[in-house]
């Protein structure tokens, strides 16, 4: 009786997922991001392509940070030599550290535009383009309304769509499908020789949609992402609420 | 709508250049051409050696050998002006597309968007009338807004062969009533009248001129002064991609703009489709019930001939369509085609995943750079030069592939300032990385480091110091490149800077 009330409930929340729009993964889709641990923390554990997913970059530290973990995502995401289209006030992205993530930096179109509303207007308009990899905007704020008609574009064209927000103090309620934080951490490297190992970081996932957030400690090795599985219950969430 | 220009060339001695070319011991002997005409024998062109002696076409043969009796007289092969000045043309196509020929002795080139690929409107007339002079045609050559005005400057104009836009009535002023190409009757007439130069009769009243002259004198003028198109019967006669669409009634409406938008696009897709073409810009015009006529333009970054991507270009430009009190006619120009590969329809919905050459991808584009601007697209390839500012440049095109491979055998960082940035640093020599730095007013103590690279300037582009590059990680884990600039020295104070922001 107890199993079949479980199964019953299990049952509700497959339904319920697949009313908000999470469809069940394709086969051919399962682990190929090397996310490991990290996509357990999504719906149905698979990390959400065709969807918005937000990173907070304070600092142009935490920029880079979050432009490097990105990379390696997007590099999964583009395994075939898809094409991406990064979008911008301040161009400041050296297209040649991306060949360190795997990602051909000639498969980028880098869009420069002068006023943050121009911004949201190209990444509407890009997203709504079938067949794009990935679209990434670097943007000061966004609203719940504008975060909105992003959503309803990659809901009908399936195209993943990164924000960088450079100024997360603004950051208030969105669609967005995850809100991400990038941390840099001090490289390791093995005894102790000198010199600068594999980038680090620790990557927070502050809310996610249906999901649970957590906390990981990620490095790229120029192949792949290394995870180290912290503590689930030591993320703290200052003035935020997840969900 | 762009500026036109035109360029009136006048060969001024064709015949006679054309006879010394063949024969070069013409060059010292005055000669004239002659025309049997009505009983008589005319002078139809003499060289300069003639005219000296004041032998001008017109003249009877004899009364010139009358004056020059060692004149030597050549018999004119009847359309000979015709064919030189084809062939005259047909190498002025290097110049612009648009040539006509201008009997019985010159050419009119429609250069209008043509003069800035040789610099400028000087240096162009200035190349093709040097040229022109250089294979032995004595020519003159003057420029203007339109091509009566061109061709009065260029026989009768003293100073300036350039006239600068907007001035051919200040141009026209001085010059004789002949200027305007006109019958010699009307010349004639004019001159009795004592009108010896077009300010004289400019201002008089328009009805008044066409009742004592006929209205070929009106139409010269206007088209002189540009109040008038002139057409140019072209050497290569280019068809248009041309569509009209008449309203019966005024539009006014958005959604009629758009539907008939849509006809004219679709007519004109489909004839371009036939032909293999794509089209590269448009122009739309909406004449309106007022007189006024507007225009909108779009650009593609492929050629394209299809009708709902061209469409979605216009639409975001509709609501700059004020139609006020109706639209009555639409036309669509392509004034600039291409062909385009055959398997475009057949690329169409296939893949899903975009490649460079994708058409969702190319209008896309299209319609971001309809919008912001074609130079806020940009797309990188990687270049041989160890420099790091110079080692990407900017793809000219979407299917430019890179010709190098990208380097990632150094570590670059993931974002590069568009400058360096100075730092203050405490730094123990001669090659180790500092101690810490400090940055915007913050300070970074330095736990990890890479390098020295060293990078050099490359002398044969520029001078400068070198740079040494660090990777280095403060104690917060954060990685930054720095670099210093040149060799340590004792008088000076290096300088050292932050570059960028490793991953």
């Amino acid at each position: 009786m107890q199993a079949t009330r479980q199964d019953t409930i299990n049952k509700l929340r497959k339904d319920i997922l697949l009313w908000e729009g999470f469809k069940p993964p394709a086969l051919d889709a399962l682990g190929s991001f090397g996310l490991g641990s990290i996509e357990g923390a999504f719906p149905n554990g698979v990390f959400p392509v065709g969807a918005i997913h937000e990173m907070l970059c304070p600092t142009p530290e935490h920029l880079a940070a979050s432009t490097g973990f990105m990379a390696g995502v997007v590099s999964a995401l583009a395994s075939k030599g898809g094409v991406c289209l990064w979008i911008s006030r301040y161009h400041r992205l050296f297209p040649p550290s991306l060949m360190f993530f795997n990602m051909p930096p000639h498969h980028i179109i880098f869009v420069d535009v002068n006023r943050e509303k121009d911004i949201l207007w190209v990444m509407e308009e890009a997203l709504k383009c079938e067949g794009l990899t990935a679209v990434i905007a670097e943007l000061q704020t966004i609203t719940f309304a504008q975060s909105r008609r992003l959503q309803l574009a990659v809901e009908r064209s399936k195209v993943t769509g990164f924000i960088l927000h450079n100024n997360p103090q603004k950051a208030g309620a969105s669609t967005c499908v995850a809100r991400w934080q990038v941390t840099s951490l001090s490289s390791e490297i093995e005894g102790g020789l000198p010199g600068i190992g594999f980038p680090r970081w620790q990557v927070e996932l502050l809310k996610v949609r249906n999901g649970k957030p957590g906390n990981w400690t990620v490095s790229w090795d120029g192949n792949g992402f290394n995870i180290a599985e912290e503590e689930p219950d030591i993320i703290q969430l200052p003035g935020r609420k997840a969900g | 709508m762009m500026q036109r220009r035109f360029v009136s060339i006048w060969f001024r001695h064709l015949l006679a250049d054309w006879f010394t070319l063949r024969r070069p011991e013409l060059k010292t002997v005055p000669f004239i051409i002659v025309e049997p005409s009505g009983g008589r024998i005319l002078v139809i062109a003499a060289n300069h050696l003639a005219e000296k002696h004041g032998i001008n076409p017109g003249m009877a043969a004899a009364d010139a050998k009358a004056i020059v009796p060692s004149l030597m007289v050549i018999d004119h092969l009847p359309g000979q002006n015709a064919k030189l000045l084809k062939a005259l043309g047909e190498w002025c196509i290097r110049y612009t597309p648009l040539v006509a020929i201008d009997l019985p002795e010159g050419l009119i080139l429609d250069i209008s968007g043509c003069a800035h690929l040789w610099g400028g409107e000087r240096p162009y007339l200035g190349t093709i009338i040097r040229v022109l002079r250089s294979k032995g045609y004595d020519a003159r050559g003057a420029m203007a807004d339109t091509a009566g005005a061109a061709w009065a400057v260029a026989r009768f104009g003293q100073k300036n062969p350039i006239v600068e836009p907007g001035k051919q009535t200040e141009a026209l002023l001085s010059l004789p009533p002949a200027a305007l190409r006109l019958d010699e009757l009307i010349i004639e007439r004019l001159t009795k009248l004592g009108f010896y130069n077009i300010q004289a009769f400019m201002g008089m009243g328009r009805s008044v001129l066409r009742r004592r002259f006929g209205p070929e004198l009106l139409l010269r003028l206007n088209q002189a002064l540009g109040m008038e198109d002139e057409h140019l019967e072209l050497l290569e006669p280019v068809i248009p991609y041309h569509e009209r669409l008449p309203c019966l009634e005024p539009i006014r409406t958005a959604t009629g703009i758009e539907i008939a938008i849509r006809e004219l696009l679709e007519a004109l897709c489909h004839r371009l489709q036939k032909d293999g073409m794509g089209l590269r810009t448009a122009i739309l015009k909406c004449y309106r019930v007022d007189g006024q006529v507007l225009e909108i333009s779009i650009g593609t970054g492929l050629a394209s001939h299809h009708t709902g991507h061209l469409f979605k270009l216009f639409e975001l430009k509709i609501p700059t369509i004020e139609p006020r009190l109706g639209i009555e006619l639409f036309t669509l120009d392509a004034p600039k085609v291409e062909e385009v590969e055959p398997e475009q329809e057949a690329l169409w919905t296939v893949d899903d995943d975009c490649s460079l050459e994708d058409h969702r991808l190319a209008e896309l584009l299209d319609k971001l750079s309809n919008k912001i601007g074609v130079n806020s697209i940009k797309r990188y390839l990687p270049q041989e030069h160890h420099w790091p500012e110079r080692s990407i440049k900017i793809a000219v095109s979407l299917k430019e592939k890179p010709t190098t491979v990208w380097r990632a055998a150094q570590p670059r960082p993931s974002l590069m300032l568009p400058r360096p940035e100075p730092i203050e640093v405490m730094v123990k020599t001669p090659d180790y990385p500092p101690k810490f730095f400090i940055y915007k007013g913050e300070k970074h103590d330095i736990i990890k480091s890479d390098g020295p690279e060293r990078i050099e300037h490359e002398w044969w582009i520029e001078d400068g110091e070198h740079r040494d590059y660090y990777y280095v990680e403060d104690n917060k884990g954060q990685r930054y490149w720095l670099f210093r600039l040149g060799h340590y020295d004792n008088d000076k104070s290096r300088q050292w800077f932050l570059h960028g922001f490793f991953a």
